[in-house]
């Protein structure tokens, strides 16, 4: 099968007064159609910068990227995107966050009909009670959930995730991690999400794409993840190949952390995803011009 | 202090009843022209008791001239938040325009009402009876406006980034990026800047009637003083402040019914 989303010699450098900053450095990838892929990385590592040229917030330097055919320029709604907050704009109902995006692609369609769309995705993800509720009247989990069903709703040709459930508590970060492989799985929608999360990794792709550490980031290693779907969780964790393709990821972490350890003053622990998260929580997905410098520094704010 | 109850009714009255002792033995004792506070009531009473009443031209009860005072600050106001607003949104958005139009800005902002009422005058003297109310207008309008202007800029550049990728990643046209994100975002700011632009209107009708003579409650003030009844220009300071005081309180209403989006 040939595939449905092309990434080819993805290059991204900004200017700095010191010289370029070379982000990422020939960045290859073939995703399939309906394939889930995760991307995992150190925080700061350019991942967030693929996914960001790839939604078309962040402009190519070098290399093109290649979806369903068409080369990209610039943003769209033929990609659904999940930030890593919500983004739902406050001064609207969760239905009206979802409509927003659904009157945009669905133009021809009738009022009616748009509205279905809306009331369709949110009930999916089960907002179906909280349809008129305003993002301040939702919990973290629950907006993200809205966040989801607006990436569907657009019906795109490829969903993009970046740390979706970063923000979340581990039990709401499980749940939904549910929510989102039920409709990806409903829709066959071809997926890629970046994570710090090895366990949601390894839980939710089809193949896991590790990238080495910025500057001139590029793909290291490549993980295929062969669990039966659907998956259920405690299937995926007692599975016999389940272990040993964690160590292999967090191994792969491990070496690069080691090679950071020169630049960083304190390096996030490997072993510990969820510490390291708090970390990248504070990076802006799409507006950070050098990823780790800026988190690094609303850190230390 | 302790707080008790009604301490939001009893101090303030403490608080006025303090001043105006002070006034009382001010007029008594070093200001012997200041009216006391009991000469200022009798003569203000038949002002105050019957607001409406029409007597003459610069003989009116004193809320019918705070009629037309607020007529005049309205019109002014309203052309200060029509060009004031669309400016802001320009400033906010366009480096370019911020660069160009922002010294001249901060040139023509502190510049007071006194100095643009003659230049208003000069401006429209060819319409002839309308001079006085068009002056009036266009200096309400150019010295209320700045607030306006510098808030809503401030509110445009504050629009989180996260709301304008929403609007890119969607693709939303500029219009529906302009009613759906911008402005909804951008309302706090801008009523704070419609609230200041209110004050600063109602501090500009006063000076704009004092010097061409309309009647309203700044004209009165001055007629007042030239005709040597002191009375009634305390009478109209309180009045103006009362008035002000009220027009704020109805803004900021507004304004945090805006604050919660």
């Amino acid at each position: 099968m040939s595939a449905h989303v092309e990434l080819s010699k993805l290059t991204k450098i900004y200017p700095t007064p010191k010289g370029p900053a070379i982000i990422v450095k020939d960045f290859d990838l073939r995703i399939k159609q309906g394939e889930f892929v995760c991307l995992i990385g150190h925080s700061g590592c350019g991942k967030s910068t693929v996914l960001s040229m790839l939604a078309g917030l962040n402009e190519i330097t070098g290399g093109a990227i290649i979806l369903a055919g068409k080369e990209l320029a610039g943003a769209g709604p033929d990609r659904g995107i999940v930030f890593q907050s919500p983004c739902l704009l406050p001064w609207m109902t969760a239905m009206e966050n979802v409509l927003l995006g659904v009157d945009q692609v669905f133009y021809t369609a009738s009022k009616e009909e748009r509205h279905q769309i809306a009331e369709y995705y949110l009930t999916l993800v089960g907002l179906g009670e909280s349809l008129h509720k305003k993002p301040a009247e939702l919990s973290q989990g629950m907006r993200q959930r809205v966040g989801i069903a607006r990436a569907f709703a657009l019906s795109p040709k490829m969903l993009l995730l970046d740390e979706p459930f970063g923000m979340l508590d581990s039990l709401t970060r499980w749940e939904l991690q549910q929510v989102l492989i039920e409709l990806w799985r409903k829709d066959q929608k071809t997926a890629l999400m970046v994570t710090h999360d090895v366990d949601e990794a390894l839980f939710l792709s089809d193949r896991i794409v590790c990238m080495t550490d910025g500057p001139e980031a590029e793909v290291g290693d490549i993980i295929e993840v062969n669990f039966p779907r659907p998956r259920v969780r405690q299937v995926v964790m007692e599975h016999p190949d389940y272990y040993k393709l964690r160590e292999r990821l967090i191994e792969f972490l491990e070496v690069h952390a080691h090679k950071n350890k020169h630049k960083h003053a304190a390096p996030p622990a490997p072993t510990a995803p969820p510490a390291e998260a708090l970390v990248d929580t504070q990076s802006a997905p799409a507006s950070a011009p050098e990823p780790k410098h800026t988190s690094l520094m609303v850190a230390v704010e | 202090m302790k707080s008790f109850k009604l301490d939001w009714l009893i101090l303030p009255l403490i608080g006025i009843a303090l001043v105006v002792l002070a006034w009382q033995v001010s007029s008594k004792t070093w200001a012997k022209e200041l009216p006391t506070p009991k000469k200022t009531w009798d003569a203000s009473k038949d002002y105050v008791m019957k607001p409406f009443e029409k007597r003459g031209e610069m003989d009116q009860g004193i809320l019918r001239f705070t009629w037309y005072s607020l007529i005049l600050v309205a019109k002014g106001y309203a052309l200060a938040l029509l060009v004031g607003t669309p400016v802001g949104f320009f400033l906010g958005l366009s480096k370019a325009f911020t660069k160009t139009f922002d010294p001249i800005i901060q040139v023509l902002r502190p510049v007071s009402p006194l100095a643009w009422l003659p230049l208003g005058l000069v401006l429209f003297l060819g319409a002839g009876k309308q001079a006085s109310e068009l002056g009036a207008l266009f200096t309400i309008a150019i010295c209320s406006m700045w607030p306006t202007v510098l808030n809503t800029a401030v509110g445009v550049r504050a629009v989180p980034q996260d709301y304008l990728n929403v609007a890119k990643v969607l693709k939303l046209s500029r219009w529906k990026t302009l009613t759906k994100v911008l402005i909804p975002a951008t309302l706090p700011y801008m009523f704070t800047g419609f609230r200041l632009s209110l004050g600063i209107a109602w501090l500009v009708i006063v000076a704009a009637e004092m010097l061409t003579g309309r009647p309203g409650v700044g004209g009165f003030l001055w007629q007042e003083y030239n005709a040597l009844v002191y009375e009634h220009i305390i009478l109209c300071i309180i009045t103006i402040g009362v008035v002000g005081f009220v027009l704020d309180r109805l803004m900021s209403l507004v304004e945090s019914r805006f604050k919660t989006a």
